[in-house]
């Protein structure tokens, strides 16, 4: 308490000509002052109005909405850019599975294409999982007389047929998979 | 009668004392040896580029041969020093071309620097070996390309973190075919591609080239291509560390990564996928640093890699870590000496990213060696804080940001005063600490009460009244550096402790209750400190004693108010054109 109060008196030593004290400058003279500064931070006002008046509870501080305090958390711009990006990029983790739509089917499944080696086994997984039988197309046998066929969009949102690519290739383009009714697909067949 | 040392002899044992701050007290040992170290010194470390000019350095010391500058104050990190504010580079290159032709070394942060400089400096300086810009602006990649052709002796080129104007990615080509002498090349801050053909030549061309940091450009199946050309790397920084599913790219870069007997520091890891990540686990039981973060791999792929690196003193990694991820860097890493815990969502916890006071308080129980912390989280308690003071009073810096500004102990939602109190109780030569959370003058008391060996220190959001401020001017004895944002310290403390400012290196204040009167009354009272005040919204009116400053810097100088101030900032200075 003592202490407190020799502390006080240091302040009170302080030249009176320039009239300082531990208010704030302009709490008690010059209201009209204060209206001018509304064009500053509103932080700084909002600072003097409790500086004047320590009882006042911190928590009637009403913080500034996040994302307007500007340099906070101190964090350097680059890495903010960094993770915002990250953010907005798809799960790429392990796993890469993709949305798979049968015309005709009311749900739609997901796959992961890292279970897959290649072609072949993506057509037996396809196929156990719905219940079709999937040719692959070739120029010589059309679609192996089955009744359906499949595409993928690739990453530039092209509807692809699937087969043509190396693997490795396919799975690092293919976004989605659907499976057509090999009568629909006859068109994009006709065109290679 | 005494005798004194020759002159030559004096000189030789001068030459052993390498540390600015020994030779600065050599220096005034007397006259003699003021006059013998200023001719024999030969690297300047100047903290604040306006405390001093070109021609008083350059007359003082005459046979300089590394110059470290630094510019911007601190907080322009956070993009909290308005744009043109000063740091400018330019009439520090030209008077040094002018007179230290054999100048080698030139080290700048947070300055700005055009292209005509950088051209300056490569063909002022024959012997030219070290150029590092770290956090530095203005140029581009043609002011690269001038430095890459002439040169000849370049040994080490660091861009850390500036902003590069990237016009090419050609400048690289411009190393001549005679050119072997890189040991150090640090591109990670550039945007776009450099040419890779380039970058392999140069790579190919130098056998001493130790530390390579990529930029994120560099595709990962490049990677094990340049590490084969260079195994003696003891320094990597990746680029972009993914490639699709590419076994034949994993079992090279597997391979090259063997090679690489010497290999102590790794960083990059841009996009990663955590299927290539075992390619680089034949080094990990060497490297002593690790910086991940940039890595937003989840914690067990983390922790997979940190129990693999019993060695690692420093590292850098996102919050991903997680309490488990950062219980298992305890139990591992014994020889830890830093760590620094990046924030992965800037402003609400993620709920799948659970990392806590925990972790932070396993590590200091874990890693008896652990001097520096920098750890962004969400929640801390005074207990945790008592703990950590305890477990590690060997700590030097902490620095603890807890995200949502005034947060308190979260489990007595009192204010962290008896915390952070602990801290600088216990931690006798703690030299860096920043604050966060909820904190009332309480902590400053016990901070100039405890914190002797404080060197800078950050305040954010804290404290009550102007006795916080006092107690940290008039209680911190070695204090050299304050930032202060969004604190209700003002006028009173500020002109209590005047004398103290002139023995810091600077003062920043910003959201503050600061009033133009009290800077003016400062002004006039220590006519060698430079008090600026920032006035970006253009609402200042100077001659109202009470408006209230939005930003203040103030810093001790010999070279007088500066001339390339920009018009939102006001100084007593009489010649300028805005006087206070």
């Amino acid at each position: 308490m003592d202490q407190k109060r020799s502390t006080l008196n240091l302040f009170e030593n302080i030249d009176l000509a320039t009239e300082l004290r531990l208010g704030l400058p302009g709490t008690d003279d010059q209201p009209e002052i204060k209206t001018s500064l509304s064009g500053n931070k509103r932080s700084s006002s909002e600072i003097g109005s409790s500086a004047s008046c320590k009882d006042e509870d911190e928590s009637s501080f009403s913080p500034p909405a996040k994302e307007q305090v500007v340099g906070w958390p101190p964090v350097r711009s680059y890495r903010k850019n960094i993770l915002q990006v990250k953010k907005t990029e798809p799960e790429t983790g392990s796993g890469m599975y993709v949305k798979v739509s049968m015309d005709g089917a009311p749900y739609l499944r997901k796959l992961d294409l890292k279970m897959y080696k290649s072609y072949e086994e993506l057509m037996k997984g396809l196929q156990e999982m719905f219940k079709c039988i999937i040719g692959l197309y070739s120029e010589r046998e059309g679609y192996n007389g089955s009744q359906h066929a499949l595409t993928y969009e690739d990453k530039d949102g092209d509807w692809m047929l699937v087969g043509d690519v190396p693997w490795e290739m396919f799975i690092s383009s293919c976004k989605r998979l659907r499976i057509m009714k090999s009568c629909e697909a006859r068109g994009l067949g006709d065109f290679l | 009668m005494v005798y004194s040392l020759p002159e030559e002899v004096l000189e030789h044992v001068f030459s052993f004392i390498t540390s600015d701050k020994d030779r600065n007290v050599v220096s005034v040992v007397c006259k003699s040896w003021y006059e013998i170290e200023r001719w024999c010194r030969r690297k300047v470390f100047i903290g604040n580029c306006y405390a001093v000019s070109p021609a008083i350095m350059i007359r003082r010391f005459p046979e300089v041969r590394s110059v470290e500058l630094k510019g911007k104050p601190h907080f322009a990190d956070f993009n909290l020093v308005p744009e043109g504010w000063g740091g400018y580079a330019c009439s520090w290159i030209d008077e040094m071309s002018r007179s230290y032709p054999w100048l080698e070394e030139i080290r700048l942060k947070r300055m700005v620097i055009t292209d005509e400089s950088l051209e300056l400096i490569s063909t002022s300086f024959k012997n030219f070996r070290v150029l590092v810009l770290s956090s530095c602006e203005g140029f581009s990649t043609d002011g690269l390309s001038a430095i890459a052709a002439n040169c000849r002796n370049l040994r080490e080129l660091d861009l850390q973190e500036s902003e590069v104007m990237d016009l090419s990615g050609h400048w690289l080509s411009h190393f001549p075919d005679t050119f072997t002498s890189l040991e150090s090349l640090n591109m990670s801050c550039l945007g776009s591609e450099v040419s890779f053909s380039a970058l392999e030549r140069l790579v190919a061309m130098s056998p001493n080239l130790k530390t390579l940091r990529l930029n994120r450009a560099v595709p990962l199946g490049k990677l094990s291509t340049l590490l084969q050309q260079a195994p003696q790397l003891v320094e990597l920084g990746t680029g972009a560390y993914s490639s699709g599913i590419r076994s034949d790219v994993y079992s090279a870069l597997s391979k090259a990564f063997l090679g690489c007997k010497e290999l102590k520091g790794l960083s990059g890891f841009w996009d990663v996928d955590p299927s290539y990540l075992p390619a680089f686990f034949s080094v990990c039981s060497r490297l002593t640093t690790l910086n991940l973060s940039y890595a937003t791999i989840r914690s067990p792929d983390i922790t997979k890699v940190i129990n693999l690196c019993p060695n690692l003193q420093r590292l850098l990694v996102l919050d991903h870590i997680e309490d488990s991820g950062l219980n298992a860097l305890a139990l591992s890493c014994k020889n830890l000496q830093e760590l620094r815990v990046f924030p992965s969502d800037m402003y609400v916890a993620d709920a799948n990213v659970t990392l806590t006071e925990q972790g932070l308080v396993s590590v200091t129980q874990g890693c008896p060696k652990l001097q520096s912390v920098l750890y962004f989280c969400h929640q801390m308690s005074n207990s945790a804080l008592i703990t950590i003071a305890k477990n590690r009073p060997n700590l030097t810096c902490f620095r603890l940001c807890i995200i949502e500004p005034r947060t308190p102990d979260y489990l007595t939602h009192e204010p962290l005063d008896i915390g952070f109190g602990a801290i600088v109780k216990h931690c006798k030569n703690l030299s860096r600490l920043s604050l966060s959370g909820l904190l009332t003058d309480r902590v400053f008391e016990y901070i100039g009460t405890h914190a002797k060996k404080l060197d800078m220190l950050s305040i954010a959001f804290a404290g009550d009244s102007d006795l916080g401020l006092h107690h940290v001017l008039s209680g911190c004895e070695s204090l050299k550096k304050l930032e202060i944002r969004d604190c209700p310290f003002g006028d009173t403390a500020l002109l209590a402790n005047v004398a103290k400012l002139a023995t810091m290196r600077s003062l920043w204040m910003s959201s503050c209750a600061v009033s133009i009167g009290a800077c003016k009354i400062l002004s006039r009272k220590m006519p060698m400190l430079n008090v600026e005040v920032i006035d970006e919204n253009g609402t200042l009116n100077p001659k109202l004693d009470n408006c209230l400053v939005e930003k203040l810097y103030v810093y001790r100088t010999v070279a007088g108010p500066r001339s390339d101030m920009p018009g939102y900032i006001w100084t007593m200075d009489r010649d300028s054109a805005n006087k206070i």
